[in-house]
Order: C-alpha cells, then structure tokens, then sequence
C-alpha cells in the first residue's frame, strides 16, 4: 500500500511523523510565536495552514494517516 | 531590574522588532557594525533636524510612572522587597528579569503575602502635590494580584490597601467583585503610610487603621507601590515651545466640549497628556484626536499621497508551472540552523523548479528588487519564498508578484524559521531536513495553484447614525466636516437625547447653551440628513454598501437608505429607582432632578440634603458601575453649597468615584463641608418618611452606631440604563451584553468597532460616561468610519467558498455550518455563496457531502497535495 511503511521493531526508536492542521488565527499565530519566543520542541511536525480548523474535512485526515502520516493534529 | 545589553530590543513586542543600541551602556567597540551582515548599522548615526510643514498637530507624548522615592516612610529604595507596580508588572512578565517566576528582590524567594499600596502619587496634596487620581491603578492593581495568585506555585493571599476602589470602567466592577469573591483578593479600606523592614526576614510590616478605627499590624513577604501617572517637566518645555496651555497638574488644558482640542487652533491631544486613563479611552481619544484634525485638513485630503501603478496582470492560466524558490538565511536566523545551501539546491530537484536562490535577507528591498528580475527574466510564473511567517511576510511578498504582472494567489510560502530554525535550534540536521519537507510541501501546492480574481466593489460614502444625542450629533458632525453624507436616525421628536435633562458640567459649563449650538450645527450642516420619530425595521447588505428601512415620521413613510457604514449611538437613561421611596415621596429625587430643581427653585429652602450613591448599580440587578454618579452627587453638593452655604449636605457612598481630574471636585466638596460616610452593601441605608423630613438611617463606621438624619431633600445618585436596543440589535445583528449595552470587537485595541466590519459604536449605548467622553467617543467612532469611507473601493479577498451548482443538492448543510449565515438556496434550488460576506473560512467546503463546495486558495486539491508531498521524501 502507498506510504506504508516498514515496522519499526525498536519503537524506542521510532520518531513520528505529525502533520498539523493550524488555523491561520489561532494555532498557526501560537506556532509563531512559540518560534518567537525560542522554544524548543521536538522536530516531528509539518504544519499546514488553514484559515479556519473547520476547514479540514475529515477526508484529509483520513488521506494522511493512509498516506503514512503518523499522527495528525488538528488545532483551532 | 535587569541589566540591559549595549544592543537591545525594548519589549518583545515592539514594532519594529528591532534592535537599537544604548547609548549609556555602549563602549564603543563598533565590534557590532563589522558583524553586522546585513550592514543594518550606521555607527556614526547622529541626531538631524528635520523639518515637516503640517496642517495639524496631535500630541500623544504620555507620562511617566510616579518615582516614589520622595516618600521616604514608604521605603522605595531602601527596602528591596519594596518594588513599584511597574517593576511588579516586570517580575511577572515571561520576558522579564525573574522569567515571569513569581519572586521576591531581596532573596527571589516566592512570596505568600503581597500588599498593594494604592493611591501613592496620586489623590496626595500634601506629600507629591498631585491631587488628581490616576484611574488606572486600581484596576492594574487587581489585575496584578490575580495574575500573582496565577504564578504562584502554593498559596498567595494578595491584600490591596485603598481609600477607594475606583473600578468605573467598562465591567470593570465586575472583574473587582470576581478578583474578591472567586480568586480571594483581599480589599481593606485604609492609606498606608508607612512601612517598615523586619531586619531579620525581609519582610514588610504595616501598620494601618482598619475602617472601625482600630491600630493593626500585618507582615507581608513583599509591598508593590501602585504608582499613579504624572507628567514629566520635558513635556511642559514642550507645551511651552508649541504655545499649548497646561493645568495645575501638567496635563494639556481642554474644554468639556471639545476635549481633544488643545488650547492652541491646529494642535489636538490624545492619551495621558489629556488627562489620566486607561488603554481603551486612550486608544479612543487617538482616534478621536485624528478626526479632529482631519476635519481641519479635509480639504487636502490625499493630497500628498502617492499611489502605486501596477502593471496589468498577465495571464498564465495555461502555461505549464514554471517557479521560483527562495531560501532565506534571514541572516543567521535560519542559516545559522538550516544548511540553506542545501535545502536550495534540494528545491532544484523538486517537480516544475526552474529557478532557486538564497538570499541574506528575502525581505529587504535589494532582494524584492531581485526577485523581480528573476521573474521577468525566468519566466517563472509561481514563486515560493522558505523564510518566516506568511502571517507577517505574505502580503509584501504578494506586492513584488503583483508588481511584475504575476496574480498574487500564485504565492506560497514555507515557515522554515518560527516553525523550524528557531524551534530546533540545537538539531541543525533535523532542522535542514524538516525545511526540505516544508519546501517540497509548498513546491507541491504552488505547482497547482491557480490565479484568482479578487472583486472590487465600490463604496458608498454615506454614513448612517443611529441616534440623535450628543454621541450621535457629535459622530454625524465628524462625518459630515471631513466631507462624508451623513443621516441621522432618531427616535424622538427632536435631537438631544438625554442632555435634554441636563443642566450644567461639573467644571460648570452650560449643556442646554451648547447642544442647543450643537443642534443648530447639525440642522444647518448641507451634508447632514436629520430624520426624527424613526424607526429602523429592516438592515441588509455589508460593509460599504448597506440599506437600511425605516418608517419615518408619525405617518410612518417608509424609505431605504443605502450607506456605507453605521455608527450606534443609541445612547442610555437615567435609571428609575424602586428603591428609597422614589415616586412615593415627592423629597425623594434623583440626582437629574435635583440639577433642574436646583436650577428652577435654587436652594434657600433646603437645610439638609442627604444622597445615596450606587443605586440600580453595583448590585444584583446592574453589576456595573455607572461612572458618572459620584460626579453628579458631586456636582450637585457643590451647587447646594454655592446657592446656601448652610445647607447641610451628607453623602452615603460604597466608593467615591471621582476619578481623574474630578479628585479636585471631591476634595473641593469636603473642604465646602460636604459629609461623606461610607455605608456598605449588606447595610444599606434605611429611608423612612416623615413629617418633618425623609429619615434616613445609617451606620457610622467610625462611631459604631447608627446615625439618624432627617432630610429635606434625598437625592438617589441613580445609575444609568442603556436604551432598550433589544430589536435594532436583532436588525442589525450586533452584540450586547447581558445589561444591554453594546460590545465592542476588542476592548483595547478596536474600542469604537463593533464586530460587525462597518459598524461603529459611541457614546452611553456602549457604556456610561461623561459629556466629555462621549463626545470623544463619537469623534473616534466618526474617524475609524471615514479611514473606511475615504478608500475608493473595497477589494474583496478571493479566499472565498464557491459552489457549483450543478453539483449542489441543496442540503442545506452548508447553510446551517457557515457561522456568518451567508450560504442562501437560490431559485435555482442550488446553494449559492455571496463572495461579499464570505470570510473564507471554508467550514463548507469540508461539510459539503457532495463536494460541491470549494474554498478558493484551499482547494481540497491543494491543501492534498501538501499532505501527499511528504511520500516523496525519505521518510
């Protein structure tokens, strides 16, 4: 299946891929800000803006966990 | 508190966000200059003359915070767990010198007890000689201590020591009654004088007199100084040098009646300047400020400003993608993390890339010029820049498209800083690698981003106002002076509103003198429509093009007016009483009443006069406080005295009010003799009557016993009730709160906005206040509307949800999703979505079943394919 990926026998190991949804008022304005203010965290997300949470239909969050994604944070 | 660097940023919010550098602190060594790689500092940079010719000026230049270093008893400077509520506001701040960890100077232990001393620079004739009340401190005091109990890791009991708490502004009460009933703030009624150092601890010791007259003394692990405002000795040279009158205190001298007008013609004043206030009526006053001084420019209006030719738009509609990327080192910023050479030559390899670059800086001038060339001479015909943020770089970048003929929706950007370089700082690899994947991302959605065209609608330039009192006068007449139609709505027979009932300002002006100049204003006025005994009953449209019904006159015609925006001016009424035997005994009056029977009957026959504060506010029923009541009763008692300095008056109060400037009334009041007690809300007083007068008892607090006074006259300082706007806020779809009041889009920062864009609010429909205030209110309302009106046209965002029709079977999903109610069935029986009104949000787009919703921009498509972009990289 596309994007399926190898098990990860040693899950201490294993390093998720996260995709975000950010809502471009709230969530995205947060993630900048938390760049602003130097936090650090870990490297696992991408991020993709939306102008509004409800934007995302639950078919993309369904296309990305098929496609490979790890996990997908959906924040607005 | 904190050392400062040589080279600084003042806050973290400052704008620009940009260093500057010290030069107290600074050596010298220019070692910053030869660093400096994007050659941004000019060492030898000295002071210029620069001299401007304008048509008006506007001071806004501040105040300082007091120094309470003179108040020697209080012990600033010599006690190090004494700090000013400045410094207070520093320690708890996250970019502060503690890193917003609640500690203490002297041990930075974190504190259980912390004091806030009010009043100290303020309300103070005899130490510091400001008379005046600062308005703000008891609100940032309150503000401080319940973000104190946040920061606190255990307990923290906070104790806030006052003559009186004045929190007058807008539900500013009630954010004093939660800081006391929810988050336990402690509130004594006591003046601090002095404090003392408990050698061995640090700690604090108080000594104070409670309100039962009783010696006290508390330890506390730290004091805060809640420091009024002043103004400082440079602005009178200032004021001096501008030919501006000041009063006793410093502060710019103003009318009643024109409150932002300096006392020279052409010079306005905003801000602290004016006179002590908060955040919201100093944002309030700057724009009433400008309108001021747009009135007397109006002639030049846009004059002098230039406008940017854009080339006409070139159509690559069908041509294949071809684009450009650009990596930002945004000087170390991401180079200094990201390997951007690398990641720039990575977006070569990506589908459809003709063209990389990376740049020091993609944001500055000489790069925007470069990117222009590079378009015009790749061809490229989509461009994506890997830097910031687009929430503060999309737009510039847009302009350099659109300045080379490109659409501006043919943009993308990657966040490889906020969200990568500065968050992964310690991982450069990782880092690199996640700036390739946002690249990759944004090359995916750039390949199949289409052009859009954004609609550009014309704005009528008529505004509408909705009530015809001083706000709704003083807003029509702004409007109309600086060239805008304006149509008053009025509900009533005639202008005025509730100044009708009013006799005399507190500074002793004549109200009747100047609304009866104020209406003639408005009558004569050629761009003012007045329409009285209206009433609106329909409102469709949006901002820049709304109609408005209304049934005019007794015979009802109705007519539709279209406008562009509308200001709420529906104002408020004194409140009726219940309460006190009011409308059961003829001596019992309130406090407008007693300005016309003082005005009418003088008052030779009045021997005592006794008035009650706070009634139909500040309590169940009507939480707020009413602002303007203690001024009133106040006023009035000033009034009793001058007429019949015999005459005793007796003023029962929970907290004096008299914010501001008014202090001095206050204080003018108790040397005329005016008594005032204090009386609390779980005792009241009692009023009986009687034949030999209405009886009223209360408790004296210092006695211990009741007092029993016999009154000619008792005046109810009866609080004020916004007009019944319950269906025009229906109409017109705009917020209130639970008392009636409208509310505004931001309380600080959009203070005259509603939230409705078009729709602006002033004067007592958006909460009680002065004349003064008002009038200042409807200025700002009348400049935020004509900053909108004087645009020629309003160009809508293409971020806007389409339907196809063919598709649509009318579910009505969508219409029942969209928060904004825009998506309407058509005759057809397809939903169909007004671009206008849309905010692109694109909530309908994800619950269409059938699909046949897309949000331009974010087409399902493109937001895929950033999803899908990530299985071709190397997972």
């Amino acid at each position: 299946m596309a994007g399926e990926r190898e098990v990860v026998d040693n899950m201490e190991q294993f390093e998720p891929k996260i995709l975000a949804f950010l809502c471009n008022w709230c969530a995205y304005a947060a993630a900048d800000l938390a760049g602003v203010s130097r936090l650090q965290y870990p490297s696992n997300l991408r991020s993709v803006r939306v102008m509004c949470s409800a934007r995302v239909d639950p078919v993309f969050v369904i296309k990305a966990l098929k496609d490979g994604w790890d996990g997908v944070l959906v924040s607005g | 508190m904190d050392e400062r660097k040589a080279a600084y940023i003042e806050y973290a919010q400052a704008v620009p966000l940009a260093f500057a550098i010290d030069p107290d602190t600074c050596i010298g060594c220019g070692l910053c200059e030869a660093m400096c790689l994007a050659k941004a500092i000019n060492y030898d940079d000295t002071e210029r003359r620069t001299t401007l010719s304008v048509g008006a000026l506007i001071l806004s230049p501040g105040s300082q915070g007091f120094d309470p270093s003179g108040l020697e008893l209080l012990g600033y400077g010599r006690f190090s767990n004494v700090v000013t509520s400045e410094e207070f506001e520093r320690i708890l701040s996250a970019s502060g010198p503690y890193r917003g960890h609640l500690m203490r100077p002297l041990d930075r232990e974190g504190p259980r007890r912390i004091a806030w001393i009010q009043c100290v620079g303020s309300r103070d004739v005899n130490l510091c000689g400001n008379g005046y009340c600062s308005s703000v401190c008891c609100m940032y005091a309150i503000k401080e201590a319940m973000i104190a109990k946040e920061h606190s890791h255990g307990e923290l009991d906070c104790t806030v020591f006052n003559i009186d708490m004045r929190t007058f502004g807008k539900d500013y009460e009630k954010y004093y009654q939660r800081a006391k009933d929810k988050s336990g703030v402690r509130f004594v009624k006591s003046r601090i004088h002095t404090i003392d150092e408990v050698r061995e601890t640090g700690d604090l010791s108080i000594e104070y007199v409670d309100e039962g007259g009783e010696l006290k003394r508390e330890t506390f692990n730290m004091v805060v100084l809640s420091v009024g405002l002043r103004i400082p000795d440079s602005l009178l040279d200032l004021a001096r040098r501008l030919g501006v009158e000041v009063n006793k205190y410093k502060f710019a001298a103003t009318h009643p009646f024109s409150p932002v007008s300096t006392s020279r013609p052409g010079i306005f004043v905003s801000g602290v300047f004016q006179g002590p206030k908060d955040i919201p009526t100093s944002v309030t006053e700057a724009s009433a400020a400008a309108c001021a001084a747009a009135t007397v420019l109006a002639e030049a209006r846009g004059r002098d400003a230039k406008s940017i030719e854009m080339p006409v738009e070139i159509d690559v509609a069908e041509e294949e993608p071809r684009i450009g990327v650009f990596v930002c080192n945004c000087g170390i910023n991401i180079g200094g993390v990201v390997d951007v050479p690398a990641v720039a030559e990575y977006a070569a390899t990506l589908p459809n890339v003709v063209f990389t670059d990376q740049n020091l800086f993609t944001c500055s001038q000489d790069t925007q010029d470069k990117i222009k060339e590079v378009i015009k001479e790749k061809n490229l015909n989509r461009v994506v820049v890997a830097s910031c943020s687009p929430r503060t770089h999309e737009q510039m970048f847009q302009e350099t498209l659109q300045a080379c003929g490109l659409n501006k929706y043919l943009f993308e950007m990657a966040n490889i800083r906020n969200h990568n370089s500065w968050v992964h700082g310690n991982d450069p690899e990782t880092a690199t690698n996640k700036a390739k994947d946002l690249v990759r991302m944004a090359v995916a959605r750039a390949n199949l981003l289409k052009p859009l065209k954004e609609k550009r609608i014309p704005i009528n330039r008529r505004g509408l106002v909705i009530g015809g009192g001083i706000a709704g006068m003083n807003a029509a007449l702004g409007l109309a002076d600086q060239g805008f139609e304006a149509v008053i709505v009025e509900k009533e027979a005639q202008l005025g509103g509730l100044a009708r009932e009013l006799t005399t300002t507190i500074e002793g002006e004549d109200i009747q003198a100047y609304l009866y100049e104020l209406i003639e204003k408005v009558n004569q006025h050629k761009m003012i429509q007045v329409l009285t005994e209206s009433l609106i009953v329909g409102f469709t449209g949006f901002k820049g093009n709304f109609t408005t019904e209304i049934l005019v006159g007794p015979r009802m015609y109705e007519r539709k007016i279209q406008h562009g925006v509308v200001i709420v001016a529906t104002g408020a009424n004194e409140y009726k009483p219940k309460e006190y035997l009011y409308g059961q005994d003829p001596r019992v009056m309130t406090q407008i009443e007693l300005g016309k029977r003082l005005e009418v009957k003088g008052a030779s026959d009045l021997k005592r006069v006794v008035m009650i504060q706070c009634v139909g506010s500040r309590n169940e029923e009507n939480p707020n406080c009413s602002r303007v009541c203690c001024q009133s009763a106040v006023k009035n008692a000033l009034h009793i005295k001058e007429l019949n300095p015999d005459a005793e008056v007796y003023i029962l109060y929970r907290d004096i009010r008299t914010y501001g400037l008014l202090e001095d009334y206050f204080t003018e009041a108790r040397r005329k003799g005016v008594a005032f007690f204090r009386y609390h809300v779980d005792n009241p007083p009692v009023v009986e009557s009687a034949r030999e007068g209405v009886i009223v008892t209360f408790k004296d607090h210092l006695l211990q016993r009741d007092l029993q006074v016999p009154a000619d006259l008792l005046a109810l300082s009866s609080g004020m009730v916004p007009e019944d706007t319950e269906e025009l806020a229906s109409i017109l779809k705009l917020p209130r709160n639970e008392e009636g009041y409208f509310i505004e889009a931001h309380v600080k920062l959009r203070p005259v906005d509603l939230a409705n864009e078009g729709i602006f609010l002033c004067g007592t429909a958006h909460s009680p206040k002065l004349i003064s205030e008002t009038i200042s209110q409807a200025l700002a309302a009348a400049s935020r509307a004509t900053t909108f009106l004087s645009q020629p046209e309003i160009v809508l965002s293409a971020v806007t949800a389409n339907v196809d029709q063919d598709r649509c079977a009318a579910c009505l999903i969508c219409v029942r999703a969209c928060p904004y109610d825009v998506p309407r069935v058509n005759e057809k029986g397809a939903s169909e979505i007004d671009e206008a009104l849309c905010h692109g949000c694109g909530i309908c787009a994800a619950e269409c079943p059938a699909k046949a919703i897309q949000l331009n921009w974010y087409e399902d498509e493109q937001v895929l394919s950033k999803v899908e972009a990530l299985l071709e990289g190397v997972l």
